[in-house]
C-alpha cells in the first residue's frame, strides 16, 4: 500500500498533516502520539516578532464545532527557529511553517529568516479571521491574494502553500489567482467567521465578539470548496475543515485534495491524527486501493 | 520507544449525585489518574453527545489511593455540565488527565486555604496533603458543601453571602475578622473573590497561589484558548499564559485581573 504523497517536490510519508493552530509546534502532543508517524506537522502561525493574541474568552463551543479568537499568539520566528525547529527535527516528519503577518513586509521577514532554517515548506496564512490587518484582508480578494502570494514567493526559499479563506463569494477565482501568482499548493479551508451570543448575559461569548468556526460543522463547506478549486487549478491541495475520521479524510481526497490536515479534532482527541491515518488505511484495505493517489479527485 | 501514550480512558461512573443546589459529586475508578494526581489539577470529561466536541475541565476534589476512586465535585454551569449531571451511575464516561500544574506544597508551618463556591473542591485534596497548621476559609452564596470533608483536615471558617451559615460576608471579611494574616495562602474561586484576595495578600505581605478558571478548548495547551493576563517585562507590560498548562495555579503576584 502506497501512502506517501509528493507535493512541490517534497515527499511526505503519508497524507495526514496537522492543521495550523491546533497543534502548536507539536510539543503538547508528544505524550499522546508519535510525531514520526505524522506526514507533516504544520505549525501554528509564526510572525516576525512575538504576538500577544486576543483577550479571553477565546473559545466558544457551538453545535458540532467551536469558535476561536486566539489571534495568532506566538513567540516569533527567532524563537521558532531556535527552539521549535530542533525539537521537531528529532522526529521523522516534515515541517511546514505557517507564516503570519500584518503586511507583506512582515510575511517576507519571516520567510527570509526561514531561508536558512531546516524546514520543508511554508504555508502563507492570508485567511486568519482573528487579526484585523493583513491576515484575512489579503485572502478575500483575488488581486490582493495574488499580490501577497507573488511577493512572498519571491522572498521564500522553500515551496509555498497558500491557505485560503472560505469567507469569500468566489473561491475559484482566488484559487486560480494564487496559482497564477506562483503558489506551489493550496491549503483549504481556514475557519468560517462566526459569532455566539450568551443570551443570559446579553453579550458575545468571545471577548473579540467574532471568531473562526471550525470542526465537523464546516466539513461540507470545505469539501465543496476543495472540489470546486481542484477542478480549476493544477497545483496540489491540502484539504481540511472538520476532519474527525478516516472517512472524512477520504471525502477530501475524493473531492480533489492530495493530502489532508487534521485540525480541531486534535483538541478533542489528541491522538486524532493516528486514528484518521488508521481510518484511511482501513478504507484502502476494504476497497483494495493500493495507492492513495488513486483516490484523489475521483469525483467527476 | 516508549509506547505509553496518554489516552482517553473509558470508565464506569460509580455515583453521580447532587450534594447542593446545582452542585454534583461524581465518583469514578481511574487508577492511572488517582496515582498521578496532585492537588489543584483537573481532568477532562468528554460528552457522549458528539455535537459537543470539547471536553469539560473539572477540578479534582479528592483521590483515594487505596480504592483508586477519583471524586469530582462540579457545578452545573452550562449545557455541557447539565448533561454530565444527568449521567447515571453504572454508565460509561470518557476521561483524560490529570492536567495542569497543581498547587506547590510546602512541609509544615501554617497554611491558609481560601475557597469560594465551586472553587472549594480542590481544597479537599490539598488540605489532606498538607502538613502543619491548616486553616480553611470557604465562602458560599447560601448553601454550603464539602465543609464536613474539610473539617477532617483543617480548622474551617464558613462565610455566606446571605448569612444563612457562618459569617455573613465574604471570605476576605472572615480573614480580617479573625485576623488570619499568617502562613502560605492557597486559593480557588470566582474571579471577584480572587481579585479581592490578591489585594488582601499583598497588603498582608503573604505569598499566595491562586487557581484560576477560564473557558478551555483542549485542556492540554494546544489551542491557546484559555489564557490569563500576567505581568511581563516585555514592551506591553503583560503577556498571556495558558491556564490549562501554565496553571491553573499561578503566583498571585503575576496575575492581572482585568
Amino acid at each position: 500500500m502506497k501512502l506517501s504523497v509528493s507535493i512541490a517536490g517534497v515527499e511526505f510519508k503519508n497524507p495526514v498533516f496537522t492543521g495550523s493552530g491546533t497543534f502548536n509546534s507539536g510539543r503538547e502532543f508528544v505524550e499522546f502520539v508519535d510525531l514520526s508517524k505524522i506526514g507533516a506537522v504544520v505549525v501554528k502561525g509564526v510572525a516576525n516578532k512575538p504576538w500577544l493574541g486576543n483577550p479571553s474568552p477565546r473559545i466558544a463551543e457551538t453545535y458540532g464545532g467551536m469558535l476561536n479568537s486566539v489571534g495568532l499568539q506566538n513567540l516569533g520566528v527567532d524563537h521558532f527557529i531556535k527552539e521549535d525547529v530542533p525539537f521537531l527535527r528529532r522526529y521523522d516528519t516534515k515541517i511546514v511553517v505557517n507564516l503570519a503577518g500584518k503586511t507583506i513586509e512582515e510575511y517576507c521577514e519571516v520567510a527570509d529568516k526561514l531561508r536558512y532554517a531546516d524546514v520543508d515548506m511554508l504555508e502563507l496564512n492570508i485567511s486568519c479571521p482573528n487579526v484585523k490587518e493583513g491576515g484575512v484582508a489579503f485572502g478575500v480578494n483575488a488581486e490582493m491574494a495574488a499580490l501577497v502570494t507573488r511577493e512572498v514567493k519571491a522572498c521564500s526559499k522553500q515551496p509555498l502553500l497558500v491557505k485560503l479563506s472560505p469567507n469569500v463569494t468566489d473561491i475559484v477565482s482566488i484559487a486560480k489567482a494564487v496559482e497564477a501568482a506562483g503558489a506551489d499548493g493550496l491549503t483549504m479551508i481556514n475557519t468560517l467567521i462566526g459569532m455566539k451570543i450568551d443570551v443570559h448575559k446579553r453579550k458575545p461569548v468571545l471577548a473579540n465578539k467574532m471568531g473562526g468556526l471550525s470542526g465537523p460543522a464546516i466539513k461540507p463547506v470545505g469539501i465543496r470548496m476543495v472540489y470546486q478549486a481542484a477542478k480549476e487549478v493544477g497545483i496540489p491541495i491540502i484539504g481540511l475543515g472538520g476532519i474527525m475520521t478516516g472517512e472524512d479524510a477520504i471525502e477530501y481526497l475524493m473531492a480533489g485534495a492530495s493530502a489532508i490536515a487534521v485540525g480541531t479534532a486534535n483538541l478533542v482527541n489528541p491522538s486524532a491524527t493516528m486514528e484518521v491515518l488508521q481510518g484511511i488505511i482501513d478504507y484502502m484495505n476494504l476497497y483494495g486501493v493500493t495507492d492513495i493517489k488513486d483516490l484523489v479527485g475521483v469525483i467527476a | 520507544m516508549c509506547n505509553h501514550y496518554k489516552e482517553k480512558i473509558t470508565t464506569k461512573i460509580l455515583s453521580n449525585k447532587t450534594i447542593a443546589d446545582n452542585v454534583y459529586e461524581m465518583q469514578l475508578t481511574v487508577p492511572s489518574i488517582v496515582k498521578e494526581a496532585r492537588a489543584g489539577q483537573f481532568v477532562n470529561l468528554y460528552l457522549k453527545d458528539e455535537s459537543k466536541l470539547l471536553p469539560r475541565p473539572i477540578s479534582i476534589c479528592e483521590v483515594d489511593i487505596q480504592t483508586n476512586i477519583l471524586t469530582l465535585v462540579y457545578a452545573v454551569f452550562g449545557e455541557g455540565t447539565r448533561i454530565i449531571s444527568g449521567y447515571m451511575a453504572g454508565s460509561d464516561i470518557q476521561i483524560m488527565g490529570p492536567f495542569g500544574n497543581g498547587y506547590e506544597l510546602t512541609e509544615g508551618g501554617t497554611h491558609l486555604l481560601v475557597g469560594g463556591g465551586v472553587g472549594t473542591p480542590p481544597l479537599v485534596e490539598l488540605a489532606k496533603r498538607l502538613s502543619g497548621e491548616i486553616i480553611v476559609v470557604v465562602g458560599f452564596k447560601s448553601e454550603t458543601y464539602l465543609v464536613e470533608e474539610l473539617k477532617k483536615y483543617a480548622t474551617v471558617y464558613v462565610a455566606t453571602d446571605d448569612g444563612s451559615t457562618g459569617f455573613h460576608g465574604t471570605v476576605v471579611d472572615v480573614l480580617d475578622a479573625h485576623n488570619l494574616r499568617t502562613g502560605k495562602v492557597y486559593a480557588c474561586g470566582p474571579k471577584p473573590m480572587l481579585k479581592a484576595l490578591q489585594n488582601w495578600v499583598e497588603e498582608s505581605q503573604l505569598e499566595a497561589q491562586l487557581s484560576l478558571e477560564e473557558r478551555m478548548g483542549c485542556g492540554f495547551g494546544a489551542c491557546v484558548g484559555c489564557v490569563v493576563k500576567v505581568i511581563s517585562d516585555n514592551e506591553a507590560g503583560y503577556d498571556y499564559k495558558k491556564v490549562c498548562v501554565d496553571g491553573p495555579v499561578f503566583n498571585s503576584k503575576e496575575v492581572i485581573f482585568s
